[in-house]
């Protein structure tokens, strides 16, 4: 099952970090996203695009996770080449990860 | 809402509405707020992370210019009925001048006849002379300050509520800013309304969760949310911009006019809660350190949401500064291929260009080629499926202009010299104004406020 059939998700940028939420549609789906959804798998399913380390913070009253991504965005969005300097598609392709 | 008090709640409760997420944001949105908003504030965050930088280098070549361009557009549509219904507006539009955003907006209350109106301009955000004293360590990169030497071009530091407090409290009607923490623009006036002390930080802190839901305007009200099938959001075409009621207490809903399209719920609230942050349980503020791990988010009508639980501890003592620098200039050029076999004529184009490139001796700091349609916004890692139509996409960044200015025109000469069936190209070349940032202690970023009584 993929991401996006349990969790939504935004991105937020700050210099060259992303963020990535992901909030649980059902409270009774949060504790496998909890399980699932590990710093690890979120860095190897965006290996090429981050080139630093992968922080996950745990909000149990929202039904949330906050991914913070290092060295994500090409330098910056103030500096970057990229089409999307801010990352902000990047939350679609976070739900398309498999469970 | 209904007519009498249109109050989501009851109680004494103070009502601001969020009338722009950023510069450019849509008017319309806003002037509903203005006159059917029953509201005491009205707030207009317009600032981004390198605007000031860019405003700085208009004002260098014109001195009474650096502030919002559309500043004149939205004074001049909500200043008559704002004076009208006693609504206070409070605003960064004033960007890296917000002395002559204070002039501006006074002559244009004169224009409209509105007698008595006070408007306050707080300064003290612009510390390039104080950091260039200092030497402080590049956040981003660890280097010195000084290695960016003459390409520095702006200091601005993110201050408090305090001197926006003030201005309130010596009766401005409209408190211009450059650049403040963003959710300031929010607890200043709840600060001023409500005795808040700057150091009673539970209530800083909770402060911090409205200003910051609140301060990127639809995006709490079904704006960037809508995903058909699994997040559909009514009327995005006529979104309406949110609304935050405040109890003394700190206790909050948002919600929006009636009629408007859009959507408030418990799902909105938390993407906007966690946009931009990274510790949630360390926010880091000019006033406090913002504490988010309690909040609690709850329905309690349709598209009216209840938030709590919002904490903070005291404040490090440095602001951050925001330093606008220029970076050289980036060239791009683009040009499409459709059709079968489109993917691998657009690669085709990009090998020639790379070749072309190279063989020219061109240097660049940093050069990237995308196929749009295929590979630009994930790389080659998350891909799939056969495009019918792709984009190549050259764009590199260095320190002279015209060859930055070749990239584009290598693309153009896909035209009569690459693959076939080349089209819709464009170019273009940008100076680069970047951003890095240092701390600074608060005691060297000291503010004033300037007035005028129209």
């Amino acid at each position: 099952m993929k991401l996006r059939e349990l969790a939504h998700s935004r991105t937020g940028d700050k210099g060259n970090i992303v963020n990535l939420s992901l909030i649980a549609y059902q409270e009774a789906d949060f504790e496998l996203l909890l399980e699932k959804v590990t710093s690890e798998k979120v860095k190897e399913h965006f290996k090429g695009i981050v080139k630093g380390e992968v922080k996950r913070y745990i909000l149990p009253k929202l039904h949330a996770i906050n991914f913070v991504l290092y060295d994500a965005l090409g330098g910056g969005v103030t500096r970057s080449l990229a089409l999307d300097k801010h990352g902000k598609s990047l939350s679609a392709a976070f739900l398309d990860l498999e469970l | 809402m209904n007519s009498q008090g249109m109050k989501m709640v009851s109680g004494q409760l103070i009502r601001i509405g969020s009338g722009a997420g950023y510069s450019g944001d849509r008017l319309e949105p806003a002037l509903d707020l203005a006159e059917k908003g029953d509201l005491n504030y009205l707030v207009f965050e317009c600032l981004a992370e390198r605007t000031i930088a860019l405003a700085q280098l208009q004002k260098s070549k014109d001195a009474d210019t650096g502030y919002d361009p559309l500043l004149e557009v939205r004074m001049k549509a909500v200043l008559p009925v704002c004076r009208a219904k006693n609504t206070k507006i409070i605003t960064n539009m004033g960007a890296a001048n917000p002395l002559s955003a204070m002039e501006k907006t006074a002559s244009i209350a004169r224009e409209l006849g509105l007698k008595g109106m006070k408007i306050a301009a707080v300064t003290g955000d612009d510390v390039l002379e104080a950091v260039q004293q200092g030497d402080n360590t590049l956040l981003e990169t660890g280097n010195p300050l000084k290695s960016l030497g003459e390409s520095l071009i702006s200091a601005n530091a993110y201050l408090g509520a305090k001197a926006l407090v003030e201005a309130l409290e010596n009766g401005a009607d409209v408190v211009i800013t450059g650049r403040v923490a963003d959710p300031v623009l929010f607890t200043a006036p709840l600060i001023y309304e409500y005795g808040w002390d700057l150091e009673d930080y539970k209530l800083m802190g909770q402060g911090i969760v409205i200003g910051h839901l609140m301060e990127c305007a639809a995006q709490v009200t079904g704006g960037y949310f809508a995903d058909p099938g699994y997040k559909d959001v009514p009327g995005l075409e006529d979104l309406g911009f949110p609304i935050a009621e405040v109890a003394p207490d700190g206790t909050f809903v948002i919600g929006k006019l009636e009629g408007t399209g859009g959507l408030v719920s418990a799902a909105t609230c938390k993407e906007q809660l966690l946009y931009e942050i990274h510790d949630p349980a360390a926010y880091l503020t000019p006033d406090v350190i913002a504490d988010f791990t309690e909040v609690t988010i709850e329905e309690i009508k349709k598209d009216v949401v209840r938030i709590t639980g919002g904490k903070g501890r005291p404040k490090s003592g440095k602001l951050k500064v925001s330093l606008g620098y220029s970076d050289g200039f980036i060239g791009e050029g683009q040009i499409s291929y459709g059709g079968p076999g489109a993917l691998e004529r657009a690669r085709l184009a990009q090998d020639i260009v790379k070749a072309r490139l190279k063989n020219a001796g061109a240097v660049f700091n940093e050069i990237r080629y995308d196929l749009i349609g295929a590979d630009s916004l994930y790389g080659k890692t998350i891909s799939g499926g056969n495009p019918y139509e792709v984009r190549l996409r050259v764009a590199g960044r260095c320190a002279d202009r015209l060859q930055a200015i070749r990239i584009g025109n290598e693309v153009e000469t896909l035209y009569t010299n690459g693959p076939a069936g080349g089209g819709g190209v464009s170019k273009s070349v940008q100076q680069v104004l970047a951003v890095q940032s240092v701390l600074l202690d608060e005691h060297l970023a000291p503010t004033h406020i300037n007035y005028k009584t129209v």
